[in-house]
């Protein structure tokens, strides 16, 4: 049996491996599916639903959902981009997201996928929730403001750095991220070399000390909209 | 013909919008051929004299005042622009959102670092206008038509929206004119 599986995205004709989901198969194949809690290197997790996808006619999260032959997956119409707007628009107004003065602006996902879906303020009205700043670690700054509940920092700090410093804690609008430790961030095992650090799609997780190195202009997402590398590939591979 | 005419407003705004508006540079020569200005500080006009075709509201309402003079652009101008972070999200005003306004007050007025308040009086004369509980973006107010994001927006951001507003084209500004930072 042959390993190969042949599907489709928005019409177009795309292999992948068995076992890859649409999400992965997509980017191989240099289509990019809109994403916030996927990360390579990381388990799928299926929390933001960012990449939620039609596949034979039924809504899907690309980055769990594994392919299968002749499936017929929908990714850029209409009708999945507002799904992806309306996601994207709770999230800046159920969290305090002042791009203004964050450090991780111009590298934040979660800003660059509003750029990149063309929304220049949310339809909702704001809820501004009370949230905690952890400052007590000598080197990581914990911003509660602006986390997006992703499970990155779990994920990364479970798999990657063979540690457990964060948690879910709570349930609903009270869930948060929770260090592994009575109160604070400092009484962990978290350092500043954790990679659980390099995966917080938002300004929520920060190395101290080295905020706005980068100036405007040259930032990540500064000119190029999110997912412009991996439409690169295609690009490439059509010519 | 006469000039369609545009007015501005700073509500609580630090007035960063409008000096990237005079961003522009001598491309404001170009501007007041194409409009007049209205009420607004850039001339110091305080009241409407008419009918305007746009609108640009910077910062947003963290008073009542800021919520009359909103309404008075929306009942004057046939566009209506928010203009800044403030103005479409609340911005740094709007830091307060999460703190009880008494306590926002104790600590303007009476706790603060910096605050030498022997009586510990608060003001409250008539003439102030009364703060919101809390700061809100425009488009939680009125009805807004267009919203530049941007702490300030690039000038080329509002010379592209206006021109184009002028002109009867599409406002679709490049990627790189729509930045919240
Ligand atoms: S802190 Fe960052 S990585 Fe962790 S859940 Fe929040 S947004 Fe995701
Ligand atoms: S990327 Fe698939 S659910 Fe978040």
């Amino acid at each position: 049996m042959s390993d190969t599986i042949t599907f489709t995205i928005d019409g177009v004709e795309i292999q992948g491996r068995r076992g890859q989901t649409i999400l992965e198969a997509a980017d191989d194949a240099g289509v990019y599916i809109p994403r916030l809690c996927a990360f390579k290197d990381l388990s799928p997790y299926g929390a933001c639903r960012v990449c939620t996808v039609m596949a034979n006619g039924r809504p899907q999260a690309a980055c769990t959902q594994p392919i299968a032959e002749g499936m017929v997956v929908e990714n850029d119409t209409e009708q999945l981009k507002k799904v992806r707007r309306d996601i994207v628009e709770m999230l800046f107004v159920e969290g305090n997201h002042f791009c203004m003065f964050c450090e991780k602006s111009g590298n934040c996902e979660l800003q660059a996928m509003a750029y990149r879906l063309g929304i220049a303020a949310p339809k909702y009205p704001y809820l501004n929730p009370k949230r905690e700043v952890d400052a007590s670690h000598p080197d990581i700054l914990v911003d509660h403001n602006r986390c997006i509940l992703c499970a990155r920092c779990v994920r990364a700090s479970k798999d990657l750095d063979g540690k457990n410093v964060f948690q879910f804690i709570g349930r609903g609008p009270h869930k948060k991220v929770g260090v592994n430790a009575e109160a604070n961030l400092s009484d962990t095992n978290a350092d500043v070399t954790d990679k659980a650090l390099d995966v917080c799609p938002v300004g929520a997780l920060l190395r101290k000390r080295v905020g706005y190195a980068v100036p405007v202009g040259k930032r990540l997402y500064d000119l190029e909209p999110i997912g412009s590398d991996i439409e690169a590939k295609r690009a490439g591979q059509e010519k | 013909m006469a000039k369609p005419k545009v007015a501005t407003t700073s509500l609580a705004g630090c007035f960063g919008c409008h000096m990237s508006l005079l961003d522009i540079d001598d491309r404001i020569l170009k501007l007041v051929e194409l409009i007049d200005f209205d009420k607004s500080p850039i001339n110091d006009i305080k009241k409407f004299t008419g009918r305007c075709a746009v609108g640009l509201i910077e910062g947003g309402c963290c008073n009542e005042e800021n919520v009359r003079v909103l309404q008075d652009f929306r009942n004057h101008c046939a566009i209506l622009i928010s203009v800044g972070d403030c103005a479409t999200m609340g911005g740094i005003p709007a830091l307060r959102n999460n703190i009880p306004l008494q306590e926002c007050y104790d600590e303007a007025y009476k706790n603060g670092p910096s605050v030498h308040n022997p009586s510990g009086q608060i003001p409250n004369d008539p003439e102030l206008p009364l703060l919101l509980d809390k700061v809100f973006p425009c488009h939680e107010v009125v009805k807004i038509d267009y919203h530049l994001p941007g702490c300030p927006p690039p000038a080329d951001t509002l010379w592209e929206a206006l021109v184009a507003l002028l002109t009867d084209k599409p406002v679709d500004l490049p990627y790189t004119l729509i930045k919240y930072d």
